[in-house]
């Protein structure tokens, strides 16, 4: 064990060129995703009975004050994050329009919503995916091909969007294109995504076969990155479950707690 | 220690004598194979790929093997590597024995390195390192075993990078570097390559040449290669086989003796047979008044979306580009140049971010405006597109019904249009599978096809300007003439023919005007007859 540990610390030194693993790595990326992963379920699972801005807010907060320390820059973070921050002020008006608990419901929707949603995206983007497979397949035992498979999918997605381009491409090159009209756009909409499913099948397929030619799923496998469990990752799934208990003890403590049903 | 992570761009590393080699696999030697009777017919196929065959390659014995293409060279190599059994990724139907040291091959577990062509579907990982352990580990190999390889490996095929290089940002030639040592991470005793070099780009393929090169001299282990272009690899190999589609072996021996006993046969089965390369005489180059005219283009990469995607940076950059009719104009250039991205440009399929591409001559009467905002019907009955995988551009569910689309769509009456498409199912070949799925033929087939259907568009004959990526790209002889002598008799009626390709041979018999693409910018060059 202590050679191969020896021995990925030594790989991970010289990489400038590597994303996400340029020198300093922030304190949260340095985390084993399998903690990151449980502790946003932890905050997310544990907001669900609470449907008040104060308890939902509390939290939120409290990841807010995380997320400096996540290494994600702002234009990610915007591109990403943006859709939650839309969602979560519709929901809030939805609330605020059509609910029974006036501007005070409303805003405890829309708290609780990016609650929820914004350790998820955050244990998610700060991770590496190579690290995420491996924490997710060494620690909480996540079956190997499933994990493998996401895994290798993830790296053809660039390809993917270039094919997405092309197929795009040839069908102006065929003479089709929907113009004004907006059932000529579903429709093409729909041929160019079944080309591109076409040409997907074929790529995964041939991926499957190098998987399969490189002993894939003929036995037991080794694993060549050991994610580790450090004391970091217990202190976070700690500090989340101690964040939450905050967060009710103060808004029952203020009389502000709404349980959902109640 | 250290000093592999500081490994020099030329891998020095991987000449040291003393290192433990890959090349050398523990146990010795390379693997025995054994067929006998063997046959394989792909799942839901009438007839077979390959059948009968009976062929035993000694340990260490290094093999080229040819036939046409369609003569199933690679389901034998997928065989060998295991991926055909009852468990396997191919289904289909098997019969006779295939043994690799004695034990049927599904049953193998490791000891067979596969490399195939594509290097962009053979990565898993993110990271080179993590790749190269891909192998290893799905082989149970002790963990601390494991880097020791990879590092072996990594020297073995030169690679310049650390092991936490992101394999996204590799070149073809060096993905396929690493593709290589991925299957030697595995200590192979019998290693297959699938024409290893065919995605690659000339200085791609030079790279992984000069590897094979390497490994053929070193490596102990048995050693199958199935090679498109016979003359690169010819001098590597001590045997040729030759197989016949549907059948077994028709040849076996050193490679003089078959070529000199073969050599004819195999060249009109379409096979790249050294010193006997296709010479078509297409009609002459008429030449003719500038046809599209691109001035002041500049293009840039396009958005990727997520965290660690490379910002978007300029491909090409203020390109004054003219394409003249009856003219066949060359662009060349190392691949991700912008090749591709100036001949979509060129044929008005997307917008420079800076500059225009406008219609110049009988194309300016049709509309005058930039070649970018003319509505796809017009565009498509004066610019044909070729693109580089041909399925890219099929739209319908038979050959007849892509070559129907595009006159019908034009409001051509319906005796002229089916005049039109038996003549060009007839021009190229395609009349029996008329009612074939384009998805279902050949690769040969399926790059006629393309050609057609760019053609089916044009007004009377064919479109004034007609564009191809890469056309003869993986093409046999037969096809490859097929389309020098098509394009030349379209560049004799006035077409304005502009193809970006790799392929010397098309260069050296078709191109008048060689532009080449490199550094943003696209330099005219010499006439590609005169220059040789």
């Amino acid at each position: 064990m202590s050679v191969s540990e020896d021995r990925g610390r030594r790989g991970g030194v010289p990489a400038p060129d590597a994303p996400g693993a340029g020198g300093a790595r922030h304190w949260l990326a340095r985390l084993n995703p399998a903690a990151k992963l449980l502790a946003a379920l932890l905050l997310g699972l544990g907001l669900v009975p609470a449907v008040d801005a104060v308890t939902g807010g509390v939290v939120l907060a409290g990841v807010l004050l995380v997320l400096p320390f996540s290494g994600i820059d702002r234009h990610t973070l915007l591109v990403l994050g943006g859709p939650f921050l839309l969602m979560g002020l519709s929901s809030g008006l939805v609330n605020y329009l059509y609910g029974e608990h006036g501007a005070e419901g409303a805003l405890g929707a829309a708290v609780r919503l990016l609650a929820i949603a914004l350790p998820g995206l955050l244990a998610a983007v700060s991770s590496d995916p190579t690290e995420m497979a491996d924490g997710l397949v060494q620690r909480l035992r996540v079956p190997e091909r499933p994990a493998m498979g996401v895994l290798a999918a993830l790296r053809l997605i660039p390809l993917l969007a270039d094919q997405w381009r092309t197929v795009t491409l040839a069908r102006r090159a065929r003479g089709l294109e929907a113009g004004r009209n907006p059932v000529r756009m579903v429709t093409l909409f729909f041929g160019r995504l079944f080309a591109l499913l076409v040409r997907s099948i074929r790529t995964g397929t041939l991926l499957a076969t190098a998987m399969d030619a490189r002993a894939f799923g003929t036995g037991p496998r080794t694993w060549a990155r050991e994610s580790r469990w450090r004391v970091g990752d217990t202190l976070l799934l700690a500090g989340a479950a101690l964040l939450l208990a905050g967060a009710y003890a103060l808004s029952a403590r203020l009389g502000t707690l709404v349980l959902l049903f109640s | 220690m250290a000093d592999h992570d500081r490994r020099g761009p030329s891998g020095a590393t991987a000449e040291h004598p003393a290192a433990p080699s890959p090349l050398r696999p523990p146990g010795g030697g390379g693997a025995r194979v054994e067929l006998s009777g063997w046959g394989w017919r792909h799942a839901g196929r009438e007839s077979y790929a390959l059948r009968g065959v009976d062929l035993t390659v000694e340990p260490g014995e290094r093999v080229l093997l040819l036939g046409a293409s369609g003569a199933g060279k690679s389901t034998l190599l997928h065989s060998l590597a295991g991926l055909t059994g009852p468990d396997g990724a191919l289904n289909g139907d098997q019969e006779g024995t295939l043994l690799v040291d004695g034990l049927p091959a599904d049953r193998g577990r490791g000891g067979v390195g596969l490399v195939g062509q594509d290097p962009e579907t053979q990565l898993v990982m993110a990271r080179a390192g993590d790749d190269v352990a891909f192998g290893p580990e799905n082989l149970g190999v002790d963990p601390a075993l494991i880097w020791p390889r990879v590092d072996d490996a990594l020297d073995a095929v030169g690679f310049p990078y650390g092991r936490r290089h992101p394999t996204g940002a590799l070149s073809g030639g060096e993905k396929q570097r690493l593709v290589i040592a991925g299957a030697l991470a595995m200590r192979p005793r019998l290693l297959l390559l699938d024409e290893p070099t065919a995605n690659l780009d000339p200085a791609g393929a030079a790279l992984v040449r000069g590897v094979l090169e390497r490994l053929l001299a070193e490596t102990e282990a048995t050693l199958l290669l199935v090679e498109h272009r016979v003359a690169d690899v010819v001098g590597l190999v001590d045997r040729v086989v030759v197989v016949e589609p549907g059948g077994g072996v028709v040849a076996d021996g050193d490679p003089a003796a078959v070529f000199a006993a073969h050599g004819r046969s195999l060249a009109e089965q379409g096979v790249w047979v050294p010193g006997d390369e296709p010479s078509p005489g297409p009609a002459p180059a008429p030449g003719g008044g500038p046809r599209v005219e691109a001035v002041g283009v500049a293009a840039r990469t396009p958005f990727q979306l997520g965290a660690g995607a490379p910002p978007r940076r300029t491909v090409l950059e203020g390109v004054d580009l003219s394409v003249a009719a009856g003219t066949a104009t060359a662009l060349t250039g190392p691949n991700g140049a912008g090749k591709s991205t100036l001949l979509t440009l060129l044929a008005g399929l997307s917008r420079p971010h800076r500059g225009a591409v406008l219609p110049r001559g009988p194309l300016a009467e049709a509309d005058r405006r930039p070649l970018a905002r003319w509505p796809a019907r017009l565009l498509s009955r004066h610019v044909g597109t070729v693109f580089q995988h041909a399925e890219d551009q099929f739209v319908t569910g038979t050959v007849r019904d892509e070559l129907r689309f595009a006159p019908r769509r034009a409001g051509a009456d319906g005796a002229g249009t089916e005049r039109r498409v038996d003549e060009l199912l007839e021009r190229l070949r395609l009349t029996g599978l008329a009612d074939a799925h384009p998805y279902t033929l050949s690769g040969g087939e399926k790059r006629r096809l393309s050609v057609a259907t760019a053609l089916s568009s044009g007004p009377s004959h064919a479109p004034g300007v007609l564009v191809l990526d890469e056309p003869t790209f993986g093409q046999d002889t037969r096809t490859w003439t097929e389309l020098v002598e098509l394009l030349g008799g379209l560049r004799a009626e006035g077409c304005a023919v502009v193809v970006a390709t790799h392929d010397e041979l098309l260069l050296r018999h078709f191109a008048d005007v060689r532009v080449r693409v490199a550094g943003g910018r696209a330099v005219p060059g010499t006439a590609g007859k005169a220059e040789l």
